[in-house]
């Protein structure tokens, strides 16, 4: 028998939508969702890669309680009922020694279904949510909100109709989604102009139009320079300006000294070449989007370099714009009603979490910071956090084994809710094995956009192992604990028909493509409708939010450090390639073929001096580890910079094809959790210096 | 040759190597053999820019194959109707002179089982009207499966608008 299911891959955090043909219980062939434009059929290697995560034995197959040490991979399986009860009890005893707001939970971010677990931790009766966005987006996200109102996912590009991008450092096409990077393609063949900032030459940069190798640590001063030539030469939309700025006069003061000339002793680009930038946008205005980058935690500036990105696209006019920057529409705005919210049922707890304890000077928003958490489980400060749940995120993948040991030492207990053999599982002392995409219901997600719509994760086969979906995790936890009114549902379609009461949408409505769109055609507003949604309507450089937290409207650049090459201490960069996700995908036997292990990145110039050649092993330190890794000695990476390709050398032991293979930059970030960037509290994890060596 | 040919945008590609991922899922293959495979050339700077090239290497289906011939038990075998190279699995006894007649290194070795196994377009999906897995599937649409004249259409096309777009 063959049948073929709409869904959404779950390979990495884009969540494309996808086809998936089944035969006789098998799951054959996954496609890009054809109904999608953008998609068509098309998926990348990941995507197609999720049959052999699928069916590998290597993953996570039934609860397991661990019996041995920490760390020693001794577990125990257990049934369902007995993790539940075993975890709800123990949360409940820590509760009554520390309080109700000592439990929290950190996961990979909100994303299309991410209401779901954070039920479970305001059904115990904590405020203490937690993304891993600190070390990721929030930059960005904290930016878009200062500035404009709104948060990063609800802004959307238009590169298919763009005229002139700007990617600092954001590989576009190796950290890529499928429909993103099609129409990044689509604006190149029509003759778009792609300007690219890297240390290195990634693939990006092997299709760009114009290609600057910056000094590591100086993207914000090129800005800084380009917001100074495009306010000085009047190169801004200067309808725009006049329109929705709240502040120009102070920021023009503020780059007052921020000449071209400047930047280039920053940046290590000449001065001329900014000077044409400026001008070449502001040719190409208001069709140009200046990306502010999606994994933002670099620099401890970053929040203030996300808003100089923001703040050039907001003088260039390209907000609410073909071609430019497109705000998402509520379903409210086009003349639709929203999914019913879960959470919302849940009384909201009545204590503060962690960091709104820790005075003023940073923002915060939906999801606390990260490096608050750990500080909370480390040192007790503000108070004790002594039970996390991690649901599909790997923090101690990319960790320091010192910081990995300082937070297991402060946790009493720790539940790992992932479908691989993560890290953080392997230290936990409850697993709770998810199925995989392919195999569970997700609650139905909103797709932010000009054009929302609805959007369903469908199980395509049932379980292979003893594995459940979130929500029947996030059921099973909130029923042993004591309040399972909060999801009274006994199966997927009634929890569904809870979302779509009152939206006039129903389940079958799914059936012909996975997705309902809540309105016929995008949505955009003209300037004179266009209304921001920060306090004053405009765009706030003197953000009242900012104001508010006491957070200072302007930074200036600082001269990063300079390491001592000649001794062989470089500044570590790590990023993306298309066949891995992050710390996820290495075990995977097909990507693993392709990709099994990283090398180390190094100028050759740099590298004659310590005797390194090509495909020499070198030895990375940093604090107090080290490790192994081959060298790739070529001209194409800035001299003062080491590059390697994140996630490689897990070390569980469960995973055989990556175990020990490559070198994981996350033991090479000594000192990360110290370092807080300004105003955003963020982690800024491209402020570590690291010593090469000859093996 | 067969009458059909797997053309590649080299602007379009990415080199993302999703294209080896959707064969070795579609052929259900272990570990070892990859049917088509991207080969990455070094980067160099043309007119200042860093350029690289992904370059898709599957089987060329030639017209007179030299693993059809090498091919001492007929496993290896050219379809007639439209030129197709393929192996039949029950006839191969995984002597591999195949894999040394070929010049391009395109007949792979299935350790699983002991046998040759190579690209043949998808000739299952290919009969079907489909398209072969590759190039169904690929993130950006650069390979496409057209016929042989077809594939040199393009490719002056595509010569004539990279190369003289600066003269107008």
């Amino acid at each position: 028998m063959k049948n073929s299911v709409f869904s959404n891959c779950g390979m990495c955090s884009v969540r494309c939508p996808i086809r998936v043909e089944v035969e006789d219980g098998r799951v054959k062939w996954i496609e890009g969702n054809p109904y999608v434009p953008g998609m068509e059929g098309s998926l990348c290697a990941r995507g197609s890669a999720g049959i052999a995560l699928l069916y590998d034995s290597e993953r996570l197959q039934y609860p397991m309680i661990r019996t041995g040490e920490r760390g020693s991979g001794q577990f125990k399986r257990v049934s369902w009922e007995e993790a539940f009860k075993y975890v709800a009890d123990k949360v409940k005893d820590i509760q009554a020694k520390y309080g109700k707001r000592t439990v929290a939970l950190l996961d990979r971010g909100a994303g299309l279904f991410g209401e779901m677990q954070r039920l479970i931790v305001r059904g115990m009766g904590s405020p203490n949510y937690f993304s891993h966005d600190d070390f990721c987006r929030k930059n960005v996200d904290l930016a878009y909100q200062t500035l404009l109102g709104y948060g990063r996912p609800e802004v959307g590009y238009d590169f298919a109709n763009t005229k002139h991008m700007v990617f600092y450092g954001r590989n576009a096409i190796e950290a890529l989604g499928v429909r993103e990077v099609n129409n990044i393609v689509k604006a190149l063949e029509n003759g778009a102009d792609l300007t690219y900032l890297d240390v290195r030459v990634s693939k990006t940069a092997t299709k760009a139009t114009r290609f600057y190798q910056i000094r590591p640590g100086t993207d914000y001063a090129f800005n800084l320079a380009l917001i100074h030539v495009i306010l000085k030469e009047n190169l801004y939309d200067k309808d725009f300006v006049d329109k929705f700025f709240d502040g120009t006069v102070e920021l023009e003061n503020f780059v007052k000294n921020c000449t071209p000339e400047w930047a280039e002793k920053e940046t290590g680009i000449p001065a001329y070449e900014i000077v044409n930038l400026a001008k070449a946008l502001s040719a190409a205005k208001p069709r140009v989007i200046l990306y502010p980058g999606w994994f933002s935690a670099r620099y401890m500036d970053a929040f203030y370099f996300a808003r100089s990105v923001i703040i050039l696209n907001a003088l260039l006019g390209s907000i609410e714009q073909k071609g430019g920057l497109i705000l998402a529409k509520t379903p409210k705005e086009v003349g639709a009603k929203g999914l019913n919210s879960l959470l919302e049922k849940i009384p909201a707890p009545e204590e503060k979490r962690v960091e709104a304890e820790a005075g003023k000077g940073f923002l915060y928003d939906g999801a606390g910071h990260i490096l608050h958490l750990y500080r909370a489980i480390k040192k007790g400060e503000p108070y004790p956090v002594k039970a996390l749940f991690v649901v599909r995120y790997d923090p101690f993948a990319g960790i320091t084994l010192k910081d990995i040991k300082e937070v297991l030492d402060g946790l009493d207990l720790l539940v790992a809710i992932d479908t691989n053999y993560s890290a953080t599982a392997w230290y936990a002392d409850v697993i709770l094995p998810e199925s995989t995409y392919l195999e569970r219901d997700d609650m139905i997600g909103l797709q932010r956009g000009a054009k929302p719509a609805f959007i369903m994760r469908r199980q395509a086969i049932k379980p292979i192992y003893d594995t459940k979906g979130k929500w029947e995790i996030t059921k099973g936890l909130l029923h042993a604990y004591g309040v399972g009114q909060y999801m009274p549902f006994e199966t997927i379609e009634e929890l569904w028909n809870y979302q779509l009461e009152g939206t006039g949408v129903k389940i079958e409505d799914f059936d012909k493509s996975g997705q309902v769109a809540l309105c016929k055609d995008a949505k955009m507003y003209s300037r004179d409708e266009l209304k921001f949604k920060t306090p004053s309507g405009k765009v706030e450089i003197l953000s009242s939010k900012m104001a508010e937290r006491e957070v200072p409207f302007f930074y200036e650049h600082q001269t990063p450090a300079k390491p001592n090459i000649e001794e062989g201490e470089f500044r570590l960069v790590f990023g993306r390639m298309a066949v891995h996700t992050h710390v996820q995908t290495h075990n995977n036997r097909y990507l693993n073929e392709i990709v099994p292990e990283n090398e180390l990145w190094i100028n050759d110039k740099a590298a004659a001096k310590l005797g390194i050649k090509n495909g020499d092993w070198v030895e990375v330190s940093s604090g107090d580890f080290s490790g192994k890794i081959r060298a790739k000695v070529t001209p194409f990476i800035h001299p003062e910079a080491v590059f390697m390709y994140r996630g490689f050398e897990n070390e569980v032991p469960w995973k055989t094809r990556s175990f020990g293979k490559g070198l994981n930059e996350g033991r090479l970030l000594s000192g990360a959790f110290d370092k807080m960037a300004h105003g955003s509290h963020t982690g800024a994890l491209f402020e570590n210096f690291v010593r090469v060596k000859k093996a | 040759m067969s009458i059909y040919y797997i053309y590649q945008d080299h602007d379009r590609c990415i080199g993302c190597y999703a294209c080896e991922v959707h064969c070795k899922t579609k052929n259900e293959l272990p570990v070892g053999p990859r049917l088509c495979r991207i080969i990455e050339t070094d980067i160099k700077l043309i007119g200042g820019l860093p350029r690289q090239r992904f370059v898709f290497m599957p089987c060329f289906h030639c017209e007179d194959p030299w693993c059809v011939k090498a091919c001492p038990t007929g496993a290896m075998q050219k379809r007639s109707k439209d030129g197709i190279v393929f192996v039949e699995q029950s006839l191969c006894v995984g002597c591999k002179s195949c894999i040394t007649a070929c010049p391009w290194g395109v007949p792979q070795w299935n350790p699983e089982t002991g046998k040759v196994v190579k690209c043949d377009y998808c000739k299952d999906r290919v009969d079907q009207g489909l398209k072969p897995a590759c190039v169904t599937k690929c993130t950006t649409k650069a390979l496409k499966f057209v016929s042989a004249d077809e594939a040199s259409k393009l490719k002056r096309e595509r010569f004539v608008k990279d190369t003289y777009a600066s003269l107008y």
